[in-house]
């Protein structure tokens, strides 16, 4: 079908609601296939990872991988779905040759996970994401087309299939319908996936490249009149590699459709295709007159009863998960939206949370490792985590300014001893002497001095002018070479004065 | 999309020709009107035949998709040698660049 002009997205939303579907493929980090032996590299030459039964030879024997399903239960845990308690593979039949059996062996009506959610955080507020299910499945070949300009079908004269990527283990998230996310729709798309791969990360199931194809995005879209109007008519936009392809996607669906539907047409229950370099969608498949999958259980392979004390051992391995840690994290160390932001910027979380424990205030923890330490590491070319110094003796260093030994500037020599290796901050006080003088005897006599040279100010002071006192206390400091307490000197000036 | 659709369900009426047309479309296979013809009422034959197990099970007898009642039998995550990639195409119509060529396939895209 001809797409007519787009519509402007703000003109878009303004008149339609999205409702959006999201269904993620993860391809599972197994070193062996779903249901063979199979070596699962990523680059292999083509068709050496294949073997009679990943081929659907006649009489193969298909046996499930156990780590395979421990990860999928992982993952269904990790979402708060139901773990099934009885869960069957299903055959889905369908005559494309990027599946040599005919088939692909997946989950239809008995999935391993189901009815979960998860909370992605979308510009600073939390949404909730539904989750129907998380299925297990089969990967399918990589087919090359050849003899077209572009590598896709059209124009090619025929197609050439590498099976290395057929049996690797994957799990399909689906998301129940996602409503009322507007004009905020991309957003959400786009932080929800990226929250599952951070969670997917965290549990060791995959190595999440969208770019090689490891997690995997489609996008189902419909536009209604209003929040209570039925649902529309969806498209399904496949395999959106990219977290800003997934954002795009959904914009550019949005804009396609109500173009659609402000001319009066149809939106046609499709598959489309995204192209990075357009930024737009493509008719694919129609569904309207296309696929019967005919599911039935797989009868070669056997129904999957996960005993309650296997579930509960996997849920123990489970990781906290890190949005919540991190919103956990951020409320205990009292950070704002905006400094959680710039410390997870600099990669200084761990380090910070440790200078914590080591007993420091979060506050002088982040002054800490966002400024000074930052800027030599920038200076040294170096992350934080390589600089010489542990959270430990910034710690210290912070102990030393809350006794009062040291002021702030005193401190960063401090540092600068520490990180060339002079030992621990204590070590460096006494080495470089550089302990504030608070001794109030020499002090005093100090401050004694400073009146003395500046009568005027003395006496701006004496007539109630508290704000004089710093030309004062910067007399002082001088004096001492900065190896004073400010903020005793300052109660000496006034005490003496007033 | 693994949405709701309609599962392989018990056969109850004998398939018909108009199925059988979808079916090998489905399948991309081309019959002629007097090959549809002669399969239909075969295809029927063994459906009906294949639907009279359900006659026999009772009320009592669960559903089964095995003839043994296991479940949770894995293999656990090691690799074991895959075949030559000469022996895979060995059994293909046509290979080039040691994939199987395969002609392409009109109203798909990839
Ligand atoms: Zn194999």
């Amino acid at each position: 079908m001809t797409t007519t002009e787009l519509v402007a997205y703000d003109d878009a939303v303004a008149r339609y609601d999205p409702v959006m579907g999201l269904e993620v493929h993860v391809e599972l980090s197994t070193v062996s296939k779903m249901f063979c032996g199979c070596a699962t590299v990523f680059g292999a030459e083509p068709n050496t990872q294949t073997c009679p039964v990943c081929l659907g030879l006649p009489g193969a024997l298909p046996v499930t991988n156990k780590k395979a399903v421990e990860s999928a239960i992982r993952i269904g845990l990790a979402l708060n779905c139901e773990i099934a308690e009885w869960s069957r593979f299903a055959r889905k039949n369908y005559f494309y040759p990027d599946m040599p059996k005919n088939f692909q062996t997946s989950q239809y009506d008995e999935p391993i996970a189901f009815g979960g959610h998860t909370d992605v955080v979308v510009d600073g507020s939390t949404v909730r994401v539904e989750i129907e299910r998380a299925h297990m499945e089969e990967d399918t070949g990589k087919s090359l087309h050849v003899g077209g300009t572009t590598g896709r079908i059209h124009g090619a004269s025929h197609s050439l299939v590498d099976y290395n990527r057929a049996g690797i283990p994957l799990v399909e998230i689906v998301t129940r319908p996602i409503e009322g996310a507007g004009a905020n729709a991309p957003a959400v798309a786009r932080a929800y996936v990226a929250h599952l791969r951070e969670l997917l990360r965290g549990l060791s199931v995959s190595d999440v490249r969208m770019d090689q194809g490891s997690l995997r995005c489609d996008v189902n879209l419909s536009l209604r009149s209003s929040p209570q109007a039925p649902l529309g008519t969806r498209s399904e936009t496949k395999n959106v590699n990219s977290l800003r392809s997934v954002e795009r996607a959904v914009r550019h669906e949005i804009s396609r459709q109500a173009a659609l539907l402000d001319a009066g047409q149809r939106v046609v229950q499709e598959t489309r295709h995204w192209h990075e370099d357009t930024g737009m969608t493509t008719s694919g498949r129609s569904k309207e007159q296309a696929e019967d999958y005919r599911y039935f259980p797989e009868p070669d392979l056997l129904p999957i009863a996960p005993e309650r004390d296997w579930v509960d051992e996997l849920r123990a391995t489970l990781p906290e998960l890190a949005a919540v840690r991190r919103a956990r994290v951020q409320i205990e160390l009292g950070f704002t939206d905006l400094e959680m932001r710039d410390v997870l910027g600099a990669g200084a979380l761990p380090l910070i949370e440790a200078t914590v424990a080591a007993g420091a205030s979060p506050a002088s923890a982040r002054k800490w490792w966002l400024s000074e330490l930052a800027r030599r590491a920038n200076d040294a070319g170096m992350t934080l985590e390589d600089l010489p110094i542990t959270p430990a003796q910034v710690a210290g260093v912070q102990a030393l300014v809350d006794a009062g030994h040291v002021n702030d500037k005193l401190a960063r020599q401090v540092l600068d001893g520490v990180l060339a290796g002079e030992g621990e901050p204590e070590e460096v006080v006494a080495a470089r002497g550089l302990g504030v003088v608070s001794d109030d005897t020499a002090l005093s006599a100090a401050v004694d001095r400073a009146i003395e040279a500046n009568p005027d100010v003395a006496a701006k002071i004496r007539a109630g002018k508290a704000a004089a006192a710093g030309a004062l206390i910067g007399a002082v400091m001088k004096e001492m070479r900065g190896q004073a307490d400010a903020g005793r000197v300052r109660e000496l000036v006034i005490e003496k004065l007033t | 999309m693994t949405g709701p659709g309609s599962p392989a369900q018990a056969v109850t009426s004998p398939i018909t020709r108009d199925e059988v047309l979808r079916l090998a479309q489905l399948a991309r296979i081309d019959l002629t009107d007097a090959e549809l013809d002669h399969l239909a009422p075969q295809l029927a034959v063994i459906v009906e035949s294949v639907a009279a197990v359900s006659s026999v099970a009772a009320d009592d007898v669960p559903p089964s998709s095995h003839a043994l009642p296991l479940q949770n039998v894995f293999r656990e995550d090691e690799t074991r040698p895959s075949l030559a990639p000469e022996e895979v195409l060995r059994g293909a119509p046509e290979s080039e660049q040691q994939r199987f060529s395969v002609p392409r396939i009109l109203g798909e895209d990839a």
